[in-house]
């Protein structure tokens, strides 16, 4: 496929395209974003609410809670970039799904991140 | 004129690493909105997506090393519990020391309202900046694997640019508050 381009000094030349890729790679991608944005936010939240969950994440005493938190959320973006590659790598999902799936997915991860909304969960 | 090991790496984490990130946005966001065929003829579209492809990944790869930096190297001589419970070892003092540290000062609220900063700014940028790695990294291999395709797919494009206004937004956040709360309470 070629994709014509006009300059302003000439006629317009071709422009040698790669070949069109289906869209699993880019949802796949998108979806760990999101994913790894939402846990983030949600593990904040809780470690926030349950002194239980405060103390599990901390899985090193000098950068406490958000050692875990932070190891966690990484390990959900990589692992389920690689999950979800491996799922759709071919495939064409439907691409607004995806696109608000992930807004969904990265708005709650902000709203769980914002002090003022984790703290709310805080014991008194 | 000295700088301690402890300023050396704040420098590392919030100047030299974090600074980059934001300042590298600017060309980065050029780049993806004029990477369109109206705009650039086949030679420049080779070239620029070059250009994009090393840019993306500097910029997700400094991303990373910010928060790694940030987390695992600046923020435990924050947050160290120097002071106590009661935070008396902070009173009458103008900055931390090694009897209070950051966080101890600014909860101690010995040279001002300055708890605050603690409660919700160090709160807010301490999880709030590993969202952009994640995001940039997502705008990074989307243009890798897309490369060319981006130019002709409008809609793809929009998608590599909000993740990486997001990142951007995201990180600018933590930047800010990094940079006030260094102010307010320096890690020494």
């Amino acid at each position: 496929m070629n994709v014509e381009t006009s300059t302003p000094s000439g006629p317009p030349k071709p422009v040698p395209a790669e070949s069109a890729r289906p869209f699993g790679p880019a949802a796949a991608m998108l979806l760990a974003a999101g994913l790894g944005t939402f846990i983030l936010g949600l593990l904040t939240t809780l470690a926030e609410a349950s002194t239980g969950i405060k103390d599990g994440l901390q899985w090193n005493d000098r950068v406490g809670p958000l050692s875990g938190k932070t190891i966690i959320a990484a390990a959900v973006f990589f692992g389920g970039w690689g999950l979800l590659t491996g799922a759709l790598r071919r495939s064409d999902p439907p691409w607004r799904t995806v696109v608000y799936a992930t807004g969904a997915l990265v708005a709650l991860g902000l709203l769980m991140t914002f002090p003022t909304f984790f703290q709310a969960f805080a014991p008194d | 004129m000295e700088l301690t090991s402890r300023e050396t790496w704040t420098l590392i984490h919030g100047l030299i690493l974090g600074s980059l990130f934001l300042l590298a946005f600017a060309g980065g966001l050029a780049g993806l909105y004029s990477f369109r065929t109206e705009l650039v003829t086949s030679e420049g579209i080779r070239e620029r997506l070059f250009r994009l492809r090393v840019g993306v990944t500097g910029m997700a790869v400094l991303a990373w090393a910010t928060v790694i930096t940030g987390t695992w190297v600046v923020y435990p001589w924050y947050r160290e519990s120097l002071a106590g419970k009661s935070l008396e070892a902070c009173a009458g003092l103008q900055a931390p020391n090694d009897k209070c540290s950051p966080k101890d000062f600014l909860l101690s609220n010995t040279s001002g309202d300055t708890s605050d900063w603690h409660e919700f700014g160090m709160e807010w940028k301490e999880h709030i900046a590993w969202i952009a790695p994640m995001l940039a990294t997502a705008a990074a291999l989307l243009v890798l694997y897309y490369g060319r395709n981006l130019v002709t797919d409008r809609r793809l494009r929009m998608i590599v640019l909000v993740l990486f206004v997001g990142a951007f937004g995201t990180a600018a956040i933590a930047g800010l508050f990094g940079a006030l709360i260094t102010k307010a309470a320096p890690v020494q």
